[in-house]
């Protein structure tokens, strides 16, 4: 057991952890933010994504311990404090860009990472930059609208170049 | 102006708003008190004799509460099929005992063994490791053809030729044979339809909790259908009376068939927690879910079509090998019979239709509905010879569906069902209208120029959805009544819950349910909200799947608001001191016809419970109606799609250049819900013919057990924005429901495989190639060699 210490949207936390317990059992489990969903076993589905010091990771490739010092950001921190869905949030649900909801939190986080990276992203890079992420429900397309619309760009006008 | 509200309305999903904030509570967010975890000790091969499991020093280790086997379930009922198939001989199916924990032998690669429950599942996987198994080996039997040879292996002792079933279905041989002995021209076509593994992304999940001072067990569970699952368990399984057993799916992250079937996991949670009173939990892994969620399609089929002189269908003949698996799933037998055959005659007007089945067991995972169930596997045969026959006869293909299309209604099938109404040559139009069709030559032109093969692939469908009714259902060997029920709640204060049957997985019945209710009543839609997945607070459900919700629980609570509409009549007319007769409901008030007179729908609902003033010698107080609907027949959904697909000569690659879906659903509530539906149907549709294929080795091994291996679509692998349109103009209302609704939950994954297929076929041939025929997945290897061949 080691203890870590990180802020996970934007509180501090303190926490005995084993070396060999995942990011995601750590903030399942121990945190109690279920939001992080578990889909695979081979890093494969990005249910589990999360922002680590503002950068997507996948929290089933990466042990509570190596968080240690870090920014950690989750589903759960993305709304406002009052409940205000976020610009993606509210495109995911203006575009439909969610069924059953297991892949959102996943497809929310990538997304954000995408738009900070690259605020005006095409149809094409937006649907490369989800090829670690998977969802069973939708088939992307309404992802990819929200995803566009979250950008504030016009989607029909996207779609057409 | 598209409607803000009510029905029609593409209402923005209420549920949305926990999915996006991480609040959503799916079954492995739920922990409970003091509880243990299981976790399963899985044959590693695909068929063996158990010999010994010795459990000592697994039982020392640490944390562990308990170590159950095979032994443990001696007694027990085994794992229930739903439907009884009767062969052609007039003998019921083989039903092999389906144990909780293998007993005597393993067979299939995931069967469990033992189940280890301890205080963390660290441990309990830990001390399975500590097993010692002696396990015989045994030849596994895996391909269907080979299992049903004579002195093969036998997967179940007393069953010598692993036959299930043969079954018979629709038009006698005297007509099938005399139709094709007279045809003008005979296609026959072989084909695969590829096993797959449906892969909802939340993995299966069960927890077990038992309250010993009252004799209560509870179990949540990722399930579509938490009162199928309380009935089999409880009845069947583990010998449970209803009233102390609550099932509970809560938020539950997609289902695609594979969440309706009572697994062992769940069995063994409920009884191991009675067991240890206390609670046990197991969440599956996805390595786990590839090798014990059930697995869907896996067909091998001959099919001929008989042609006339003037191109007309005269007859059509299947024989088919299903795959069941080792053991019957809950509801296996009726995929390939009851789901598949009566699809058979599709969209056209042939006179004479036969089905033929062998149902085979095998040393894989068992095989059951998966979205379509049944359904695509006859689409598939059907539009893929059509597009053969075409090729063979030089007629253009839509023009030979044209000819074919049945055109007038009812229509009675030679496969037993009638279609109550439909319009082909409307979707048809449509499809063809939002295809372009004449501009295919042009697009051809320009992938040409880019060295590329384009190819145009159309497919028409039928489906039939909301299966029932009950009594038909019986006859055919349904162990379940197919109908569902509704509760409409009314409060004093004139909000209202309803209690639903339907179990809502992704498909949005907390948002369009309160739509329909909000539209009769005239009120608004924040007033009412839906309850559904536990059977302690719903008064019965068959559940979700087959496209049934709406149409079939839809309607119940259409028959239960109706109710509640007739008594609140009978209040506010003794309100109003008017006749009933003369009530009428518009926006929430209920007014005497011809005047100014009205009373709101609060004020009734308040008067129902608190009745000061209120007919108390005619009708009791309080509002709240209870109905189940047991639909008259199927409904039958119908489409037309197309597709373009360019296929790089190269490395035999096949992308998806415009995809046009044109359905016909009937009455669409939601419309946003319904094209994200039929998004998603597609978006398995293409990862079937292109992507996704679940794969054994001759020893029984499953070869794609992650996502290493078995390819699911991703975002690159669906057509682009601008070239993708899902319509649903094309509108006839269902005949024999109150809302005219037809389901729209798994066109999309019927209507695509084979119109990929035929377009990618169609793009080879125009490079030259003569290639009939690729089994799906059409991967670049396949349609590589294809080109070489
Ligand atoms: S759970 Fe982390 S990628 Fe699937
Ligand atoms: S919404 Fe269900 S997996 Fe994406």
């Amino acid at each position: 057991m080691a203890e870590v210490t990180m802020t996970v949207n934007g509180k501090t936390v303190t926490k005995s952890v084993k070396g060999n317990t995942l990011m995601t059992e750590f903030l399942r489990d121990e945190l109690r933010l279920t939001g992080t969903h578990v889909g695979c076993d081979t890093s494969q589905c990005g249910a589990c994504n999360i922002h680590v010091d503002g950068k997507l990771v996948k929290a089933c490739t990466m042990f509570a311990g190596e968080a240690d010092g870090a920014r950690i950001a989750t589903i759960e921190g993305q709304a406002d404090a009052d409940g205000t869905l976020n610009a993606i949030q509210a495109a995911f649900q203006e575009y439909h860009g969610l069924q059953c909801g297991f892949c959102t939190p996943g497809m929310v986080m990538a997304a954000a990472a995408l738009l900070k990276d690259n605020p005006k992203p095409s149809e094409a890079e937006v649907r490369h930059h989800l090829e670690g992420n998977i969802c069973r429900c939708t088939g992307y397309h309404n992802i990819v609208r929200a995803i566009l619309a979250a950008s504030g760009q016009d989607v029909p006008a996207v779609a057409a170049e | 102006m598209p409607k803000d509200h009510g029905i029609g309305a593409s209402q923005k999903r209420r549920e949305d708003v926990r999915f996006l904030t991480g609040a959503g509570n799916y079954t492995d967010d739920i922990n409970v008190y003091n509880q243990a975890y299981v976790y399963f000790l899985r044959s590693d091969v695909a068929h063996a004799k158990i010999k010994a499991v010795d459990t000592q020093a697994a039982a020392a280790m640490p944390g562990v509460v308990r170590i159950f086997t095979g032994k443990d379930f001696e007694g027990i009922g085994g794992l229930p099929c739903g439907w009884q198939v009767t062969d052609k001989n007039g003998e019921v199916m083989k039903e092999p005992p389906h144990p909780v924990l293998a007993q005597g032998k393993v067979r299939h690669v995931g069967d469990p063994i033992a189940a280890v429950v301890a205080d963390s599942l660290e441990e309990a996987r830990n001390a399975a490791e500590a097993i010692e198994l002696d396990l015989e080996e045994l030849p596994p039997v895996v391909d269907m053809k080979a299992a049903l040879q004579p002195g093969a292996t036998k997967v179940h002792d007393d069953i010598a030729d692993n036959l299930c079933y043969d079954w018979q279905f629709g038009s006698e041989t005297g007509d099938v044979d005399a139709a094709f002995a007279g045809a003008a021209h005979v296609t026959t076509l072989e084909l695969v339809n590829n096993r797959l593994v449906a892969n909802p992304m939340e993995p299966r999940v069960a927890v077990g909790e038992y309250s010993r001072a009252d004799d209560m067990s509870t179990l949540y569970t990722t399930s579509q259908n938490p009162h199928v699952i309380r009935l089999l368990m409880g009845a069947f399984v583990l010998g449970i009376p209803e009233h102390k057993l609550r099932v509970v799916a809560p938020d539950v992250g997609g289902g695609f068939g594979t969440k309706i079937f009572h697994y062992a996991e769940e069995a063994f949670c409920t009884f191991a927690a009675r067991q240890l009173n206390r609670p046990v939990k197991w969440t599956s892994s996805r390595t786990e879910a590839f090798m014990s969620d059930a697995h869907g399609r896996d067909h091998v089929t001959k099919i001929e079509l008989a042609l006339d002189a003037d191109n007309n269908f005269v007859g059509l003949r299947t024989d088919t090998y299903a795959n069941m698996g080792a053991y019957l799933s809950t509801f296996a037998s009726s995929v390939p019979t009851w789901l598949h055959g009566t699809l058979m005659a599709g969209n056209y007007r042939t006179p004479a239709v036969q089905v033929n089945v062998k149902a085979v067991f095998t040393n894989t995972v068992p095989v059951d509905a998966y979205r379509g169930a049944g359904r695509p596997e006859a689409t598939y045969q059907l539009e893929r010879i059509i597009d053969k026959a075409a090729r063979e006869l030089n007629v253009d293909p839509i023009k030979l569906r044209r000819q074919n299309f049945i055109t007038s209604f009812p229509y009675a099938t030679p496969v037993a069902v009638e279609y109550d109404t439909g319009d082909y040559v409307a979707t048809m139009d449509k499809m063809e209208e939002l295809m372009d069709i004449p501009g295919f030559a042009a697009r051809r032109a320009e992938s040409e120029a880019k060295g590329k093969l384009r190819g145009l692939g159309v497919n028409c469908f039928i489906e039939a959805c909301g299966i029932a009714p009950s009594n038909l259902v019986g006859q055919l060997g349904a162990r379940a009544g197919l109908y569902d029920a509704a509760t409409v709640r009314v409060n004093a204060t004139g909000s209202i819950s309803v209690l639903v049957g339907a179990h809502s997985h992704g498909q949005g019945h907390e948002t369009v349910f309160p739509q329909v209710v909000a539209e009769m009543l005239g009120i608004d839609e924040s007033m009412i909200d839906i309850v559904h997945g536990d059977t302690s607070k719903i008064p019965f459900g068959m559940g979700t799947y087959g496209s049934r919700s709406l149409a079939v629980c839809g309607s119940a609570m259409v028959r239960a608001t109706e109710k509640i509409i007739n008594k609140a009549k009978k209040i506010a007319a003794h309100l109003l001191e008017a006749s009933e007769a003369d009530i009428e409901l518009k926006d929430g008030q209920f007014s005497v016809a011809g005047t100014d007179k009205s009373v709101a729908w609060g004020d009734v609902t308040l008067a129902a419970y608190v009745p000061h003033n209120y007919p108390l010698e005619d009708i009791e107080p309080g509002l709240e109606e209870t109905a189940f609907y047991d639909p008259a027949n199927f409904t039958y959904p119908a489409g037309a799609y197309a597709c373009e697909v360019e296929v790089d000569p190269e490395t035999g690659a096949v992308t998806i250049e415009k995809f046009v879906s044109a359905d016909d659903f009937g009455n669409v509530i939601n419309p946003m819900i319904v094209e994200g539906q039929v998004h998603g149907g597609i978006a398995q549709g293409i990862g079937q013919a292109l992507l996704e294929n679940c794969a054994y080795d001759e020893n029984g091994q499953l070869l794609s057990a992650s996502y290493m291996d078995y390819a699911m679509p991703r975002a690159d692998n669906l057509p682009h924005l601008a070239n993708y349109i899902v319509d649903h103009s094309c509108q006839t209302p269902c005949t024999h429901n109150p809302l005219g609704v037809k389901g729209c939950g798994e066109a999309g994954a019927i209507g695509s495989p084979p119109t990929v297929v035929n377009a990618v076929i169609d793009a080879l041939r125009s490079g030259g190639h003569n290639v009939e025929h690729i089994d799906m997945p059409v991967s670049p290897s396949r349609v590589w060699a294809a080109m070489q061949s």
